[in-house]
């Protein structure tokens, strides 16, 4: 392979990969604040339709993005407000929420299926685009990858460096802590969870308008349960997510870019090798990090630590009666 | 600042926490407000600090009067309280603990911040490093924290609930010149708990609170029986130690050597005879818990020896540990002793009926009901043992033992507990030792040891002692061993 095809398979993984690192940082933020959305694959697809069609229907590139990203948050909302103000399980309402969603996309979107619609443009960062490598790899993508970097860096900035980062990690560690420090847990619940399902709605619509185009049955094939996973493979740290969504697409480019040297092998197998090796992969965090580590060489004691502690926020899906 | 709680009323369903409260706290001293468990000293002390509000009856701060809807609300009041289980961010850092609630900007400002917590620990003697994770502290240091953090926040009365339960002697005598000095400084501390000796080793006034209601009021120098009058309503007074020792060897332990993912444990080596009651000094974390749980066939020796009665259980299963009739009883109740939604009946299912396969609950019943009443446990068969409180906790754990042991191992086994329940437990323990039974407990609490022990083993940071004569010693000394000196 020559070097051109490695950067345009990397330029590919990154733009694939981008509406994954949405969904990732929107369920980050929401379960870093205690609430469990299990809804997002639901959520997406139904964003994804919805930002589509009005995409379609007005023409606007920036209607259909807001549509999707207001269905997200409602959805999300649903959630964190049956929990905390209806006493409902998130888990289960979310599960419902999911099924729901999924058959409601497919019902409304009927008449949008295969329909030749608006994408977004690239754009190439002036500059940036012509350094060595990464240049043509990075920045010459569309407005919505670049958008994607920023967040990943803007909610890191945010958790490790801002106050109301910190009041948001510890709504979702101790909550009676951070009520007892003048903190309106639930209320910053819901606002978090808001903000997540945005950025879950966004996700969807960033595939059906920027990485497969237009809308069909089922069009965002189960990306909301890989982002779910992915949250928890990345330790709820937005850098480790962001690399765990790009990890998860350019295995799944890795299939295929595989298919053609393997004609042998059933094109199955590289479909479903991604899902597995990602398994693996979550089988791997959620041991003990402790364990892990005194199975390995001592100086591998830190890569192991940076890389597979987890940090289940010890508030996540636990409701708080404020007093 | 001076605070006057007058007629506070307070009712949970059918229980009165609170009945007619009235209480005046002078500013600049250091207040005892002692009691037993479930007097109704934490309800007030929640009521004053915002975390509940009173059915009737109001709080008055230096003669205005006081409107609280929040914690918040009292800590901008100038009211901060310290729980006895620190209530901070364990997965947080110690500097992101003490800076959460502090500033009310936008960007952190560690550079700031970490100079203010600086300059605070240094005037109080506080040594914690600003990078820790709260999870990995102490109690005591926990506490610490917590203090630092509201005289940050500015706070003028600073309640403290329970807090010499699970710190060390060090801690605790860092936290009473901590208070005396803050009192010296003008703020007022009201220091709630059910030890009468750190009442009189600190407060100069005393108020007891019984059964929900002031039982009185006095003043330093404390006449102890008097206090213990007030607090149980008649004289409650231990008996003295009797050893129950017998010449025949029971236990035997050979360097035994226990290792966790945090500690190495030095070997220990210690014999044992039947009925003796062998303490397990040191501060938490000391490696007394690992060298329990290997006794108790919970986790594997890395190398080593355990004998009891002649049968060699050294890593073992753990069935074959119950089976030889060695019992463990760990320090959280909640956590590891009782399962959490099941009843006590329930308990006793678990316990008892370990072969067949329906249950059997016409016997459950029975055995639950007559070990309860044997027990004194206040509840029924029915009640969730999360609905105990902590002392009938114990009471039940304990109940739920069987009849013959030959090794019971106690960690902690009268935390929590109020000084009647406490002499009760120990009652129970040393009949227990006239069947034979060993018994090791761990405790931080240096009157507990001497007083209830044949022999001590001293820990700490890992290393162990020889087993050495509790009647032989001081607690000076053995304060001196816990430090890590002469061992």
């Amino acid at each position: 392979m020559d070097s051109a095809i490695i950067i345009e398979t990397v330029r590919s993984v990154v733009a694939s990969s981008t509406p994954l690192v949405f969904a990732g940082i929107g369920e980050l933020l929401t379960e870093r604040s205690g609430i469990t959305n299990l809804s997002l694959d639901g959520s997406i697809l139904l964003a994804a339709m919805a930002g589509f069609a009005m995409a379609y229907v007005s023409g606007s590139l920036l209607l259909g993005f807001a549509l999707a990203m207001l269905v997200g948050a409602l959805i999300a909302l649903v959630v964190a407000a049956s929990s905390i103000y209806l006493y409902q399980d998130q888990v289960a309402v979310g599960l419902v929420l999911t099924l729901l969603m999924a058959d409601v996309s497919s019902f409304v979107g009927l008449r949008y299926v295969r329909l030749p619609g608006p994408s977004v443009p690239s754009l190439s960062i002036p500059g940036l685009s012509a350094l060595p490598w990464v240049g043509t790899a990075l920045f010459s993508q569309n407005l919505l990858v670049y958008l994607s970097y920023l967040l990943v860096l803007g909610v890191w900035i945010w958790l490790y460096r801002t106050q109301p980062g910190l009041r948001l990690r510890s709504i979702g560690e101790r909550p009676e802590a951070a009520f007892a420090r003048g903190i309106p847990v639930n209320r910053m619940r819901m606002v978090y969870t808001g903000i997540g399902g945005a950025l879950v709605g966004l996700a969807g619509a960033s595939y059906s308008l920027c990485v497969k185009l237009g809308w069909s049955h089922n069009h965002t094939a189960g990306m909301g349960w890989i982002a779910l996973a992915i949250v928890i493979f990345g330790g709820w740290h937005p850098f480790r997510v962001a690399l765990g969504a790009y990890l998860f697409g350019a295995l799944k480019s890795l299939g295929s870019l595989m298919q053609p040297v393997y004609p042998s092998v059933p094109t199955q197998v590289f479909q479903a090798a991604p899902f597995a090796l990602m398994i693996v992969a979550l089988l791997l965090v959620a041991g003990d990090a402790a364990a892990i580590e005194r199975r390995l060489p001592a100086r591998l004691a830190p890569l192991v630590r940076a890389v597979f502690q987890h940090g289940t926020p010890a508030g996540l899906g636990r409701r708080f009666e404020q007093g | 600042m001076k605070i006057e709680i007058q007629g506070i009323n307070k009712s949970f369903g059918a229980v009165q926490a609170n009945a007619d409260v009235s209480v005046t706290v002078a500013s600049g001293t250091i207040h005892g407000l002692l009691g037993e468990n479930g007097a109704g000293k934490t309800t007030l002390m929640r009521i004053l600090s915002g975390y509940l509000q009173a059915d009737s009856g109001e709080i008055r701060v230096d003669g205005g009067r006081l409107e609280l809807h929040s914690p918040a609300d009292a800590i901008g009041q100038g009211i901060g309280m310290l729980h006895q289980d620190p209530l901070d961010v364990p997965a947080l850092s110690v500097l992101d603990n003490f800076a959460l609630g502090l500033h009310r900007g936008f960007w952190q400002r560690r550079g700031r911040i970490q100079r203010t917590f600086f300059n605070l620990c240094r005037r109080f003697g506080v040594q914690l490093q600003p990078e820790d994770r709260v999870g990995n502290l102490t109690v005591g240091e926990r506490q610490q924290l917590e203090l630092v953090r509201l005289l940050a926040l500015g706070v003028r009365v600073v309640i403290l609930d329970e807090p010499t339960t699970g710190i060390s002697e060090p801690q605790k005598r860092l936290l009473f010149e901590t208070l005396h000095r803050l009192a010296e400084e003008g703020l007022t501390v009201i220091f709630v708990s059910h030890k009468l000796e750190d009442v009189e080793m600190l407060c100069s006034v005393a108020t007891v609170l019984r059964a929900g209601q002031v039982v009185g009021e006095l003043r330093a120098p404390f006449d102890r029986e008097r206090l213990v009058e007030m607090m149980f309503g008649r004289a409650v007074v231990a008996p003295p130690f009797a050893s129950r020792c017998t010449t025949r060897e029971a236990l035997d332990i050979q360097s035994l050597v226990v290792e966790s993912s945090r500690m190495r444990m030095a070997p220990a080596s210690l014999k044992a005879c039947a009925g003796e009651v062998i303490g397990l000094a040191g501060l938490e974390g000391s490696g007394q818990r690992l060298f329990m749980e290997a006794c108790a066939g919970i986790r594997k020796a890395q190398s080593g020896h355990l004998v009891i009665d002649g049968v060699d259980l050294t890593n073992g299963r753990y069935r074959d540990y119950l089976d030889q009739g060695v019992a463990y009883v760990p320090a959280s109740r909640l956590e590891e002793g009782l399962v959490r939604g099941l009843s006590v009946r329930e308990h006793f299912v678990l316990a008892r009926q370990r072969a067949g396969f329906l249950v059997d609950w016409e016997a459950a019943e029975q055995v639950a009901s007559a070990r309860i009443a044997e027990y004194s446990v206040v509840g029924t068969t029915g009640s969730r043992v999360e609905e105990l409180s902590g002392g009938n906790q114990q009471r039940a754990l304990l109940s739920l033992l069987p009849d013959s042991l030959k090794l019971l191992i106690l960690d902690h086994p009268t935390r929590g507990l109020d000084l009647g329940s406490g002499i009760w437990v120990w009652q129970q323990l040393h009949e227990r030792c006239l069947q034979g039974t060993v018994i090791l407990f761990a405790s931080t609490d240096l009157d507990e040891l001497v007083d209830n022990s044949d022999r001590l083993l001293v820990f700490s940071g890992g290393k162990v002692s020889q087993p050495v004569a509790s009647a032989e010693m001081s607690r000076e000394e053995l304060g001196f061993m816990i430090g890590g000196v002469n061992l």
